[in-house]
């Protein structure tokens, strides 16, 4: 349970919704475990492990339909995770499912050794990600999960901007045969790309052409960058949108013709400013020689505010309109 | 695929077993002795238990470790690898030469089991992983219908870990009765006594109102050993097999001292050890013959 959400848009950014077409889907959570559960009917390989999670993950449709598929541990996520990988050790194709907060803190060892180490083709899944528990504070948010899983070997780290890369993101997940870890909001997305976009884990989708600045983002932030480009549009700033889904491996040559192409680079992440995308844009960049303007939109190294996913976001510029003012700055 | 006859140890008898536990401590210390590093002490302990399961016990050979009917074994206690690799050695899943680049610079012989060695079924050496893994293997097993059964061997300081017990209360919700935990039970610790260093006592209860059946035995008696990890739980529930053992088994001056937890022989205490050893083999040979 969280506090009631006051709406993640202003009225400005509402009507850039409208403008732009944007039209609203499901939280990617419950996508993932809608789409799961098609994929489950079609391959009794697949098999859930929860933490007392399924209602949280929207997972009570499978685990009617699909009980024999779906394997509740109580909460307990090390066991979820240890449980997770012996499966997938076993032939299964094993995705274990809690809140992103428990599971990439309390039971970063059985992911980095049972999982990792091990090279299981599981899937570990995040739900409840970033600061989507809101109110809840710290103890329910994850800002560390990136930083702590890009310092492990061999897991390749998702976050969907919408239901099409969720969709897509597991998908790949289920065909996978080494580690990955997908993580989920339990915010309703906007349906952000045409219909003949294609998800590849590691290939960034370009969500808006643009050469003046490149938003970077990954997640449920990416939503707001593209607000703020096609608000920047209206002042004469034409703004690339990259969704960088797959934080690892990062799509370096997407980021690379960006920091070439554009005067600007603003990476944009629903985590702590330590350790996630942006660093890793950073690094990538410093190290290939390119030095373009550059900012990282994240939470900052303080004791996060209180209040909703959108309070947070709105304090801390993740939204259309500090989005833009920080562009125009950086643009002169 | 192979069938389940395929992969069943060779028959031996409990004197050739005994023989073999020998022989093996040997493997063991020498393994420890050229890599100048391992868990001595643990690994002396858990021989007979390793013995026993890959020679009496275990549906698994080298030629058929792919196969999904295949039992399985992860070694929890993954700091004994010195033991479990000069068992799997014997038993012919690699050629024993290559215990000598253990540890090395380059070598695949990691100092804790790893899945690039052929039959090690998973990375472990971070204590408390084993069983929530095997709890994950037994359900996959129970699924896929081919009778399998899991084993794995903690060590008993290993207990402290929580998240063994909540593999215990999982594995007993699930009704695993394919599924087997062994404790080597030699009550040292690296600090010293597991009762000092925090009691786990008394096992037997702890691992009974966790749901299991619950068999405790000599864990250097070879026939007890056999008869307590071969036969099926009364009931649908999973099993814990306390194992009593003495730490640095088989070697005087190592038995029930702590300090060998991760001591390394000197020459002298090297060929001390394995005299001790040759001596063993000579008086069970005689009671053999």
């Amino acid at each position: 349970m969280s506090a009631p959400a006051p709406a993640m848009f202003s009225p400005a950014a509402r009507e850039m919704i409208q403008q732009l077409g944007l039209t609203r889907g499901r939280a990617n959570q419950e996508e993932f475990a809608v789409f799961l559960e098609s994929l489950a009917r079609e391959n009794p390989n697949i098999i859930v492990v929860t933490s007392d999670s399924r209602g949280s993950g929207k997972l009570g449709p499978f685990a009617k339909s699909l009980p024999r598929q779906l394997i509740e541990v109580g909460i307990a996520e090390q066991n979820l995770v240890g449980i997770t990988a012996g499966l997938a050790a076993c032939g299964k194709k094993s995705f274990g499912v809690s809140p992103a907060c428990f599971l990439t803190a309390r039971s970063l060892e059985q992911i980095k050794n049972d999982i990792c180490y091990s090279n299981v083709p599981a899937v570990v899944v995040g739900i409840s990600a970033g600061v989507s528990y809101g109110a809840l504070g710290t103890t329910h948010h994850s800002l560390h999960d990136f930083a702590a899983l890009r310092a492990i070997h061999n897991i390749t780290l998702v976050a969907p901007a919408d239901n099409f890369e969720t969709r897509g993101a597991v998908l790949a997940a289920a065909k996978a045969g080494t580690p990955t870890y997908l993580r989920f909001g339990k915010a309703a997305m906007l349906d952000l790309h045409a219909p003949n976009a294609c998800f590849e884990p590691g290939r960034a989708i370009s969500v808006r052409s643009g050469s003046d600045l490149a938003f970077i983002a990954s997640g449920e932030t990416v939503v707001h960058c593209l607000l703020a480009a096609g608000f920047l549009e209206t002042k004469g700033l034409h703004c690339r949108v990259l969704s960088m889904h797959t934080v690892r491996p990062l799509d370096e040559a997407a980021l690379h013709q960006a920091a070439r192409e554009c005067r600007a680079i603003i990476c944009v992440e629903e985590h702590s400013i330590h350790g996630g995308l942006g660093e890793a844009c950073a690094a990538s960049l410093l190290q290939s020689g390119l030095h373009p303007a550059f900012r990282i939109v994240g939470i900052p190294d303080e004791d996060t505010v209180t209040g909703s996913q959108a309070d947070i976001f709105r304090h801390y510029g993740l939204s259309m309109e500090g989005l833009s003012d920080l562009a125009l700055k950086m643009l002169g | 695929m192979a069938s389940q006859n395929d992969m069943s140890p060779p028959a031996r008898s409990d004197s050739q077993l005994a023989l073999k536990s020998i022989h093996l401590r040997k493997r063991t210390l020498e393994a420890i002795f050229e890599a100048g590093a391992g868990h001595t002490g643990g690994g002396l302990s858990c021989i007979d238990i390793l013995n026993v399961l890959y020679n009496r016990v275990l549906k698994v050979s080298p030629e058929n470790f792919d196969s999904p009917g295949r039992d399985h074994y992860v070694q929890s206690k993954g700091h004994s690898v010195e033991a479990l690799y000069a068992v799997l050695a014997d038993r012919g899943f690699f050629p024993v030469a290559d215990l000598k680049s253990l540890c090395h610079y380059q070598s695949h012989y990691v100092g804790h089991p790893t899945r690039k060695i052929h039959g090690i079924e998973m990375n472990t050496g971070a204590l408390g992983h084993g069983l929530p893994i095997c709890v994950g293997m037994a359900l996959a097993a129970r699924m896929d219908g081919f009778g399998a059964r899991v084993f794995t061997l903690l060590g008993d300081g290993e207990l402290a870990e929580g998240s063994n017990w909540e593999a215990a209360m999982a594995a007993s919700h699930h009704k695993l009765d394919n599924l087997v935990a062994i404790i080597d039970h030699n009550t040292l610790q690296i600090s010293g006594h597991t009762r000092d260093v925090c009691s786990n006592e008394p096992l037997d209860e702890k691992w009974r109102a966790f749901g299991w059946e619950v068999r405790v035995v000599d864990g250097h008696d070879i026939g007890a050993l056999s008869t307590a990890l071969t036969q099926r739980p009364t009931r649908p529930v999973p099993v814990c097999v306390i194992a009593n053992t003495i730490k640095g088994k088989g070697v005087s001056f190592m038995e029930n001292v702590a300090q060998w937890h991760h001591g390394v022989p000197s020459p002298e205490e090297y060929q001390r050890a394995q005299n001790e050893l040759s001596a063993a083999e000579t008086r069970v040979r005689e009671v053999m013959a």
